[in-house]
C-alpha cells in the first residue's frame, strides 16, 4: 500500500496542504483493505464505484471500498469533500447517479431507507436528529419495531402481548443505554440533553436496530477531549459486544488514528489516500499533516 | 446541563392520561349532580351532548395534527360521514324492535367504520403530500364529502334500502325518506345522550391516549420529530401517518354518530369547512400533542357563543376577540414562562391536584 501523495513534498503545516498538493495522476487506490481476521470471510459492505451528481456538482465519484465484518474503518477528508454524502448513498437518502454497493453480498440496487435499515444498516447524523419530543427511553424503543412487533389492536388495548413486548423492550432499551452509562437519563426528553449526550444517543438507537454495520457521522463532534476518548473506548467496546463493523467520519484525527483499522482519505468526492493507520501515519506528510491539523483544528 | 425534574415516577403519558380522564370524569359527576338538582339551564343541557362531540372531533384531529404533525382541514368531512351513516343504520333499526342502546350503539359503530375506511381510502393518495398541500387537498376531500350528502337522497321501505343521487327513490306508500340531499336528515329519532356522550369520550381517550404510549404511537411521533430519522431506523413513515389518519378519521366517524343522532334534523351544508377550522381551533388552542387541552378548548368554545348571546350582533365579534386574546396568553413566551413556572410551584405545593383544576374549568 503506497500512499498517494507527492514525494519530494516538504513539511506541510495542515492536511489541507496535503489535499491541495495531491497529485492525481500518480493515484493507485487500492480495492479492498481488511483486517487479517475479516480476510477469510466476505466483506459486509462492497461499494464499488459509488458516485453521485448533483446538478452540475460529482459531490461523490468512484468511491470503491470494502469494509470487513468486523472493521473499525474511518472516512477523511477536508469539508465538502463528500464524506456525509457517502452515508447518505449507503443509507439511500440518495439514489447513486453510479455504481452500487453489496450488503452482505447483496446488490442495494433500488432499495429505500427503509429496506436498508431493514438489512442491517444503521447510522447517526452529523446535524443531530432526534426524535425531540419523545424521552431517551422512547428514542431507543422506536428504534426496536422489529422485536416489538404486536398489532394496533394490542397498541390501543394493551393487553398481555404489549404488556410482555413493552417489559421487554424498556429492558434492552435501558441495557443498551448502559453502554453509555445513559440509563439514569431515560425519562428525560431527548432535546433536553446536553449536546455530547445527544451524540451518544442517536448512537444508541442506532444499536437498537440490530444493525451489522454501524454507521458514525462525526460521533466527537463538539465533544471534550476526555469525552472523546471515553467515545473512542466505547467504540471498540460496541465493536467488541455486538461484533458488528462500524465505519465513522471524523475530524478528530487522535480518534480516527487511534479507532479506525482502515482509513481512506477523500478530496473533492475522491479517494486520494487508502491503508491502515499506520501506513498513512508512516508517510512523513501525512504525519506532519495530522498532528498540525489536529492543533489548530481544536 | 438544564433537565426537567420530572414530578414522581409517572411516565409524561400516564399523567396527562390520568388528568385527561379526571377532567372527564369529574366535569360528567358534577354536571349530572347539577343537573338532578336542576342547576343547568335549558340551553347548556341542549349543549351538553355537542360538547361531548366536540370534545371527541378535537381529541380525534389532535391524533393527526399534533401527534402525527399533519395539518388536516377536513376532519368535519369524517364527522358527515359517520353522522349521516349513523342516521340512516338507526332509521332502518327503526322498525325492529331492539332496545334503542343496541341500535345507538350499532348505529355508532358504522358510523366510525364507514368514516375510517373513508380516511384510509383518503388517507392513501393525500398523505404522500406534505404541509400546506396536505392542509389543501383534505380541505378539497371535506369540501367534497359535503357535496357529495348535498345530493344523497336515501329512504328504506318494505323492499330495503333506497340509494340514490335524485330525490325519485320510488318509495311505497309505508316508506320513510331517511337522507334530503341538501334538505340532510329530517325526523330523526334522538338517541344521544349525555352518559352516552360520556362514554364515548371515554373510548376516545383511551384510543387516542393508549395509541401514544405504545409501539405504534411511538412510531407516529417519531415520523412527526424527523422524517429521516424515521426512515433511518427502518419506520415505514407512510404506513404509521395513514394508521394516525384512519384512526382519527373513525373516531371523527364516531363523534359525528353522536352528534348526528342528537338533533331531529341535520343539514349536510353543517359539516362545512368553518366546522374543520373550528375543531382544529380547539386543537391548536388546547396544545397540539395536548389531549386534556383539546379537551378544556372544546368545551369552553363550544360554550362561548352560547354565552356571548347577550351580546347579539356582536357575538361572533367577541368570540374572535376572545379567542385572540386565548393566543395571546397561550402562546406568548413571558406568559408561558409564568404558567410553567406557577403550575411547577403548585405542583410542589399541594401535591398534584390538576385533575381538580381542570374540572372546575369545564
Ligand atoms: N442535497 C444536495 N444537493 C446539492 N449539493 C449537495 C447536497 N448534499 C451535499 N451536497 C454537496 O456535496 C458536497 C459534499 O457534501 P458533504 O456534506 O458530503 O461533505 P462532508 O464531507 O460531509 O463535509 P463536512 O466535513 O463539512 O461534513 C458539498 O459540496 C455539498 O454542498
Ligand atoms: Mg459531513
Amino acid at each position: 500500500m503506497s500512499i498517494k501523495f507527492k514525494k519530494d513534498d516538504v513539511i506541510q503545516n495542515t492536511v489541507y496542504d496535503v489535499y491541495e498538493n495531491y497529485d492525481e495522476s500518480k493515484s493507485t487506490v487500492e480495492d479492498i483493505i481488511l483486517p487479517e481476521r475479516d480476510k477469510d470471510k466476505d466483506p459486509i459492505l462492497d461499494i464499488r464505484g459509488l458516485g453521485i451528481d448533483f446538478g452540475g456538482l460529482t459531490a461523490v465519484d468512484e468511491f470503491t471500498i470494502a469494509i470487513g465484518r468486523t472493521e473499525i474503518a474511518g472516512i477523511i477528508g477536508p469539508n465538502g469533500a463528500g464524506k456525509t454524502t457517502i452515508f447518505n448513498l449507503l443509507t439511500k437518502v440518495y439514489q447513486p447517479t453510479r455504481g452500487t454497493f453489496l450488503f452482505d453480498g447483496k446488490d442495494t440496487s433500488g432499495m429505500t431507507t427503509t429496506q436498508i435499515s431493514k438489512m442491517g444498516i444503521a447510522r447517526t447524523f452529523q446535524n443531530i436528529r432526534l426524535f425531540d419530543k419523545l424521552t431517551v427511553e422512547e428514542n431507543v424503543k422506536a428504534a426496536m419495531h422489529e422485536e416489538v412487533n404486536y398489532g394496533l389492536a394490542s397498541g390501543i388495548f394493551h393487553g398481555p402481548k404489549y404488556r410482555k413486548q413493552e417489559k421487554a423492550a424498556h429492558e434492552r432499551a435501558l441495557e443498551l443505554l448502559s453502554i453509555f452509562d445513559m440509563q439514569d437519563l431515560a425519562d428525560y426528553q431527548a432535546s433536553s440533553l446536553p449536546y455530547g449526550a445527544q451524540r451518544r444517543l442517536e448512537i444508541v438507537r442506532a444499536l437498537a436496530t440490530n444493525p451489522k454495520v454501524l454507521l458514525l457521522d462525526e460521533p466527537a463532534a463538539g465533544m471534550n477531549p476526555s469525552e472523546t476518548a471515553e467515545l473512542m473506548n466505547n467504540i471498540r467496546k460496541i465493536r467488541d459486544t455486538f461484533g458488528i463493523a462500524i465505519l465513522l467520519i471524523e475530524h478528530d484525527m487522535s480518534l480516527v488514528m487511534n479507532v479506525c483499522e482502515g482509513i481512506a482519505v477523500l478530496n473533492f468526492g475522491r479517494i486520494i489516500a487508502k491503508g491502515t493507520p499506520e501506513e498513512i501515519q508512516n508517510n512523513p506528510a501525512v504525519i506532519e499533516a495530522y498532528l498540525g491539523k489536529k492543533k489548530e483544528a481544536k | 446541563m438544564k433537565m426537567k425534574i420530572k414530578n414522581g415516577r409517572l411516565s409524561p403519558y400516564t399523567k396527562n392520561s390520568i388528568i385527561s380522564y379526571g377532567i372527564v370524569i369529574i366535569a360528567f359527576v358534577v354536571v349530572s349532580v347539577l343537573n338532578g338538582m336542576g342547576l343547568v339551564s335549558s340551553t347548556l343541557q341542549g349543549q351538553l351532548v355537542p360538547i361531548c362531540a366536540y370534545i371527541i372531533m378535537a381529541v380525534s384531529l389532535n391524533l393527526v395534527v399534533g401527534i402525527s404533525g399533519e395539518l388536516s382541514l377536513g376532519h368535519a368531512g369524517f364527522m358527515s360521514a359517520g353522522a349521516f351513516t349513523a342516521i340512516v343504520v338507526s332509521g332502518m333499526l327503526e322498525a325492529s324492535d331492539m332496545p334503542v342502546i343496541a341500535r345507538f350503539a350499532i348505529a355508532v359503530v358504522c358510523g366510525a367504520i364507514v368514516a375510517g375506511v373513508l380516511g384510509f381510502l383518503i388517507g392513501i393518495p393525500v398523505l404522500r403530500l406534505r404541509g400546506d398541500y396536505l392542509a389543501i387537498v383534505t380541505l378539497a376531500f371535506g369540501e367534497i364529502i359535503k357535496n357529495i350528502m348535498n345530493i344523497v337522497y336515501a329512504g328504506v321501505d318494505s323492499h330495503g334500502f333506497h340509494l340514490r343521487a335524485n330525490p325519485d327513490l320510488g318509495l311505497e306508500e309505508s316508506g320513510r325518506m331517511l337522507l334530503n340531499g341538501p334538505m340532510g336528515a329530517t325526523a330523526v329519532q334522538r338517541l344521544s345522550t349525555f352518559t352516552a356522550g360520556f362514554v364515548l369520550v371515554l373510548i376516545t381517550l383511551f384510543v387516542v391516549q393508549n395509541i401514544m404510549n405504545s409501539k405504534q404511537g411511538r412510531a407516529i411521533m417519531a415520523c412527526r420529530d424527523n422524517r429521516i430519522a424515521a426512515e433511518s431506523i427502518g419506520l415505514n413513515v407512510m404506513k404509521y401517518k395513514l394508521m394516525a389518519f384512519t384512526v382519527s378519521a373513525a373516531l371523527a366517524g364516531m363523534g359525528g354518530a353522536l352528534f348526528g343522532l342528537n338533533f331531529s334534523t341535520l343539514l349536510p351544508i353543517k359539516f362545512n369547512f368553518n366546522t374543520s377550522v373550528l375543531i382544529l381551533v380547539f386543537v391548536v388552542l388546547g396544545g397540539l400533542g395536548n389531549i386534556w387541552g383539546s379537551i378544556i378548548a372544546a368545551t369552553i368554545l363550544t360554550v362561548l357563543p352560547e354565552v356571548l348571546r347577550q351580546f347579539a350582533d356582536y357575538r361572533m365579534l367577541a368570540y374572535a376577540i376572545v379567542l385572540i386574546l386565548v393566543m395571546i396568553f397561550t402562546y406568548s413566551p413571558k406568559i408561558k414562562n409564568f404558567t410553567q413556572n406557577f403550575m411547577e410551584n403548585t405542583f410542589r405545593k399541594k401535591d398534584k391536584k390538576p385533575e381538580a383544576e381542570g374540572g372546575a374549568a369545564v
